[in-house]
């Protein structure tokens, strides 16, 4: 029996396993399906990981290092090359790997750490022929930066997700033509300092409120169709533009991987696609935590990690002292928020105050963020821009709330 | 010099190939494909139909519902995933109605059998997701859904494991008549045989003419799908047909074999080698589904697809002998899938009648059986992993395939060449994520196997490159 078992040993679970070593548990166990920690740290050399944990800029595989040699010298054990198949309420890992064979683990806790996936042609259902040259962002990235093989030559981007951007960047760089970045939205997805340093610093045009129309091709892509779209995001005849191509990179959303999540019937939330938690990241089923990209979709690994590490102590505490206690005061996202996270907070249990994590719905001027609790505002947050693309968080005094509400609304109110 | 010749291995040429693999003949099949099973036959509804659409006393409507028996019996036989689902023809007006009186009579006169007029709400009682606007039904419990590329696989490896030749990336050019004989011309040489069978789907017209005078075209007409998430996969239990019309059999919401929902086909016109979706007609599968169940969600999408019917504007399939020993196994058009088994018995009776001597092998190999990690209990889960290890590792992570799977499948008889021919051999890439996190793996992994670079890996057709040129520091060097 371990005290506790972590699913994933990517970003997320390192910093868990390494916080809940540090709170006190000692029979600890990551599980990584890759042949070695990191997650998808290790495909994303470029650089900006780090400026706000390490305060300093590190890429993606040296965060990872940082954690995993934090890791080795703890007595966290971990388990590479296997993957996790089921988790069940009673806490119960099934696993498999080469090396340690079909194995049922049990464990006083969980961290789900899973990670996310990238959204496809498939899911949005893209016209056109189906020939090869069509990859998400993230398996290009993957096949230019650890195989060592570009996928091709001249390419159009679709979506102004981070990785589409870096993708633009680093296709760039080994030689490729990026033609254009297509983004269907007004505004990118993406942080705006990837907008700078990867497409304007290469005069990469991006087109906003645009989308693909046609891929054509048949054993390979040979052109794609952009068109403009309207206020409904619906294409507008005649606005065609071909571009003649021979990729097509996709980064069109990330979505959170919470098939093990589902399967032990926790329960989720349809607006982050991950986990509904409390304020320490515990999910509806006791002993079980969520984290990183899994519970929702982060833009930086800095608070990956902060948010993990949460979740890594509120496990050892689970294990240690017992589970914790109050009921859960739902967070409700009001206007031009589009979700939170925590989605309940249980305020005994909070300490002085918690976080909010949350996106706001669309772009925003000057404005402030609004706590209400039982109809009252309790504080305020003033900001000077609000992107979708960039992930909110405040910090709520539980002082503030003067007892226990109903319900604790998060809104924006332009200024 | 062989015996017969069948030209094309989608699921007919590979049926009729296995057919002829059970007797003392000599059999080559020509495919133009680096694989088979990748026209038509991997891109359709995936139905076995239960055989009430075609009008009594053709060879359709005959072939229909003996074939439906023989493919229950062969994918079991040939661990051919299958479920016999039945099927639901809906309507919503008086017109339809008359419909399915119609397509009832058809049945029994075709021999289908517990066929069953159902009201609306009996229909909703099985089907909790029809619409309420469905005023009746008809139920057929024959009906089954089916792995069309799977099946066609099983049948060609069947084929192969008995003693017939499939020669693959091989395009029949023209065919000349010798005594007795044809000589099959390709751009691989020619081989000679003294039957020749034309198996060759959408193009079957065009290999009819290299051997007799022109006598039909295939029409094409394409369908196009929406296959959607394993969420959506039990949204309906059986297969839901809207009434038939001159265009075909309609939308169709069935589950698939694999867990999935499929949703399609429109019917439009097309090139026949034009599989291109449309904003247009994948529109119109969604509004049209939602007419018998409005619940689908379509933002669970996880691919598209479109398919080309070998319609020839006939109505029956076009089998017979165009020439002296050449037999066209024609015009396939739906119900072909469900045909297949019967066509290939009808076409080695036709053969037998012009005089190929069809006398039965002492030993034929009829079993299949493919080791699917997802499906084993976890007993046999662990003793296989700690006998072999390499099932122990996961590689595509959405269907639960293990690198022992696909390193099985490349020894099969028909191993595969591609990353698709591995998904459609083991399902890896099939899931939600569509490969976005196996296919570097399944590149690696043929890369490996095959003793060829990762650039010489193609996504599916010879010519479908996935990587062009090493970067800068190389593969080696990262």
């Amino acid at each position: 029996m371990y005290d506790l078992i972590v699913v994933g040993g990517g970003p997320a679970g390192m910093a868990a396993a390494c916080a809940a070593w540090d709170a006190g548990l000692r029979n600890i166990l990551i599980v990584e399906r890759d042949r070695e920690l990191g997650g998808i740290l290790n495909q994303c050399i470029h650089n900006g990981f780090g400026l706000t944990y390490f305060k300093e800029e590190l890429t993606g595989p040296e965060y990872a290092h940082r954690f995993a040699r934090l890791l080795s010298e703890t007595g966290v054990e971990v388990r590479t090359d296997t993957m996790v198949l089921d988790v069940t309420p009673d806490r119960r890992v099934h696993m498999t790997g080469p090396e340690t064979g079909y194995r049922i683990e049990e464990a006083r806790s969980v961290i789900l750490s899973m990670g996310c996936r990238e959204r496809t042609r498939g899911a949005i259902a893209i016209p056109g022929t189906r020939p090869a040259g069509i990859y998400t962002a993230g398996a290009a990235q993957r096949y230019v930066n650890v195989e060592g093989w570009m996928p091709g030559k001249r390419v159009v981007i679709l979506g102004s997700g981070d990785i589409g951007l870096i993708m633009a960047r680093r296709m760039t760089l080994e030689g490729a033509k990026v033609l254009a970045c297509v983004e269907v939205m007004p505004y990118s997805g993406g942080l705006t300092r990837n907008i700078v340093q990867c497409l304007e610093d290469f005069d990469i045009p991006l087109y906003l409120s645009h989308t693909v129309t046609d891929i054509r091709g048949r054993d390979r892509v040979e052109q794609v169709v952009v068109s403009q779209v309207d206020a409904r995001r619906n294409p507008i005849p005649g606005t065609e533009m071909v571009f003649d191509c021979d990729t097509l990179l996709l980064s069109v959303g990330l979505i959170p991987e919470n098939e093990l999540t589902e399967r032990a019937g926790i329960e989720m939330d349809p607006r982050t696609k991950g986990a509904a938690v409390y304020e320490n990241m515990e999910t509806s089923v006791p002993g079980v935590f969520a984290c990183g990209n899994v519970a929702h979709v982060h833009d930086l690994v800095d608070f990956v990690t902060k948010e993990s590490q949460r979740a890594g102590t509120a496990a050892a505490k689970y294990v240690l002292e017992g589970p914790a206690e109050g009921k859960g005061v739902p967070i409700k996202n009001g206007d031009g928020v589009s979700y939170t996270v925590p989605q309940r907070v249980r305020l005994q249990n909070a300490g002085d105050a918690f976080s909010v994590f949350f996106r706001v719905n669309r772009i925003y001027g000057k404005a402030e963020i609004v706590v209400e609790a039982g109809g009252r505002e309790v504080c305020r947050f003033k900001r000077d821009r609000l992107s979708p693309g960039e992930m909110e968080n405040i910090s709520v005094p539980v002082k503030l709330l003067g007892g226990e509400p109903e319900e604790i609304r998060v809104f924006v109110r332009e200024a | 010099m062989v015996d017969v010749a069948v030209v094309g291995c989608g699921v007919i040429g590979a049926a009729a190939a296995m057919e002829l693999a059970r007797y003392e003949v000599s059999v080559a099949v020509l495919e133009r494909e680096n694989d088979v099973a990748v026209g038509t036959t991997k891109a359709n509804s995936a139905i076995l139909h239960a055989g009430y659409d075609p009008k009594p006393g053709t060879l359709m409507a005959r072939l229909n519902v003996r074939g439906a028996a023989l493919a229950k019996e062969y994918c079991e036989k040939l661990d051919v995933p299958y479920k016999q689902c039945g099927s639901l023809v809906v309507a919503f007006s008086e017109k339809d109605e008359e419909t399915l009186r119609e397509l009832y009579g058809r049945g029994v006169k075709n021999g289908v059998e517990g066929l069953e007029i159902i009201s609306g709400d009996e229909a909703r009682r099985r089907e909790p997701e029809l619409a309420g606007t469905v005023r009746a039904a008809l139920w057929a419990p024959s009906a089954a859904i089916v792995s069309p590329w799977e099946m066609c696989l099983a049948f060609a490896e069947t084929a192969v494991k008995n003693g017939a030749e499939l020669r693959l990336n091989t395009a029949v050019t023209g065919l000349s008549r010798g005594d007795g004989f044809w000589t099959v011309h390709t751009d691989k040489g020619y081989i000679q045989a003294r039957y020749v069978i034309n198996a060759a789907g959408v193009d079957s017209d065009t290999v009819h003419d290299m051997a007799a005078p022109h006598s039909f075209e295939v029409k094409p007409s394409r369908g196009e799908y929406y296959l959607l998430d394993k969420s959506e996969g039990t949204r309906v239990n059986s297969v839901i047909f809207q009434c038939p019309s001159e265009k075909g059999k309609g939308v169709l919401v069935s589950p698939t074999v694999h867990g999935n929902l499929i949703v399609g086909p429109n019917a439009e016109g097309s090139d026949r080698h034009d599989l291109a979706t449309t904003a247009g007609g994948l529109e119109f599968v969604k509004e049209t589904a939602r007419l018998s169940v409005p619940g689908v969600d379509f933002s669970k999408s996880i691919r598209n697809f479109a398919g080309v019917r070998a319609n020839t504007g006939f109505d029956d399939f076009r089998i017979g002998f165009a020439a002296p020993g050449f037999l066209d196994l024609a015009g396939i058009c739906s119900p072909g899938l469900t045909s297949a088994p019967a066509i290939a018995e009808y076409a080695a009776e036709l053969l037998r009648g012009a005089g190929l001597e069809l006398r039965r092998k002492d030993e034929f190999v009829f079993f299949r059986r493919r080791l699917r990690f997802k499906e084993l209990s976890q007993e046999e889960r662990e003793d296989l992993v700690a006998m072999y290890p390499e099932y122990g590792r996961v590689i595509c992570r959405c269907e639960t395939v293990t690198e022992g799977e696909i390193l099985a499948c490349l020894r099969t008889p028909i191993p595969p060449v591609s990353v698709d021919g591995v998904k459609r051999r083991v399902n890896a890439g099939m899931g939600r994520c569509q490969g976005g996190f196996c296919a570097p793996r399944v590149v690696e992994i043929l890369s490996r196997e095959l003793g060829i670079t990762p650039g010489e890996v193609v996504q599916d057709r010879a010519g479908m490159r996935l990587l062009f040129n090493e970067t800068k520091g190389g593969g080696e060097n990262v």
